[in-house]
């Protein structure tokens, strides 16, 4: 039928798995954020949700490394991670095989991808989906842009990627929904954790809620390592979802919280024509 | 070195395969001297300044059970010890005396 909804939030391992070491006058807010989303995604009504995540290695290695990948399984399982360690479950999460063969070959049209029968959710996508369909009732179609393992594909690739996520959800009869997941700026894993270049995210922001196509793919890789670290290399999921919904975006919530490693983000975009 | 770290973090034949005995597991990754003794030892600051990308090697520390407090004092320690990270994009830019996040 079309896309239905389009949003943005961020994917830290720390904000389920460190809920306990943050002050909850700080992090309330955020899950409240996360909650008002969740609603928004609700009442939008979508049939499947599509999450264009980047993930952290729990499918995709250098040994083989796509750009771009989209699932196409009737289930998926996660977290990989250790779930005491995430504080999510172990769980099995439904997908929808027809849906994302459809989707996969509108895509194709436009934009060469891999595709996977197996693919195991790691906090990039287990985190979002904890919040928003914490039921796990809703059929999920996993799509990955690797920031992971460099060379990575060019923020006009990644423009194109998401315009060919839009052309294949307005293709389909379904009530897509779609979400983009990362930071923006963050060194997360290391001792670095917790360093956030606020005022960097806060342009990218601007920038994001404006739809510039320009501004939004003109960062360089090696800009957003020196300005944004190499979690910055995320701004790909979000600059995607820009493309896929063409229409304003706001956003409801951001905030640097040091012990969840992000500027803990909260956003949605006008789906435009 | 970091294959292993990738397999061991989503494969639970790999999983098992460490339990029976690491020594044996690592004797299919074709590792350097230096690689092969951070593995055995789980030195996680070595392992770092090794190059390992941090996300692999912060799935691995959940996997061994390492709360997160302990895993970010053992990489501080690594670079204290070893000098920074040589390879890779997780590089430390924050002094040890830093701690951004309190921890
Ligand atoms: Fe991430």
């Amino acid at each position: 039928m079309s896309l239905v909804f389009a949003g943005i939030c961020s994917h830290g391992p720390g904000i389920t798995g460190r809920a306990a070491m943050a002050d909850s006058a700080v992090s309330g807010p955020f899950y409240e954020a996360f909650g008002g989303m969740r609603a928004e995604l609700e009442g939008a009504r979508p049939d499947a949700l599509v999450v264009v995540a980047a993930e952290h290695f729990a499918n995709f290695f250098m040994n083989n490394m796509p750009s771009f990948a989209v699932g196409m399984a009737e289930g998926y399982e996660g977290p990989i991670e250790d779930p005491a360690w995430l504080g999510i479950e172990r769980t099995s999460i439904p997908g929808n095989a027809g849906l994302s063969g459809r989707l996969i070959r509108a895509v194709m049209q436009s934009v060469d991808i891999a595709f996977a029968e197996e693919w195991k959710f790691d906090h990039g996508i287990m985190v979002p989906l904890h919040f928003l369909t914490p039921r796990y009732d809703l059929p999920i179609v996993p799509v990955n842009i690797n920031c992971q393992g460099p060379p990575l594909a060019p923020l006009h690739r990644v423009w194109a990627f998401g315009e060919a996520l839009r052309r294949a959800a307005d293709a389909v009869p379904e009530r897509i929904a779609i979400i983009g997941t990362g930071g923006i700026s963050h060194w997360p894993a290391t001792p670095d954790s917790g360093k956030v270049n606020e005022a960097w995210d806060r342009e990218f922001l601007e920038r994001w809620k404006a739809n510039d196509h320009a501004a939004l793919v003109s960062y360089t890789d090696e800009g957003t390592y020196r300005d944004g670290g190499q979690g910055g290399f995320e701004i790909r999921t979000f600059i995607s979802i820009a493309a896929a919904a063409k229409g304003r975006g706001s956003v409801q919530y951001y905030r640097p919280i040091p012990i969840f490693s992000v500027g803990c983000t909260i956003g949605t975009m006008s789906v435009g024509a | 070195m970091q294959k292993f770290l990738f397999d061991i973090n989503r494969d639970p034949a790999a999983q098992r395969q460490y339990h029976e005995g690491l020594d044996a597991l690592l004797e299919r990754y074709a590792l350097t001297a230096e690689e092969r003794r951070a593995l055995a030892e789980r030195a996680l600051g070595l392992i770092y300044v090794l190059g390992a990308n941090g996300q692999l090697l912060m799935h691995y520390a959940a996997f061994l059970g390492i709360p997160w407090t302990e895993y970010i004092a053992a990489l501080r320690a690594g670079i204290e010890k070893y000098g920074q990270v040589r390879a890779g994009v997780y590089t430390m830019t924050t002094r040890l005396d830093e701690k951004v996040a309190g921890v």
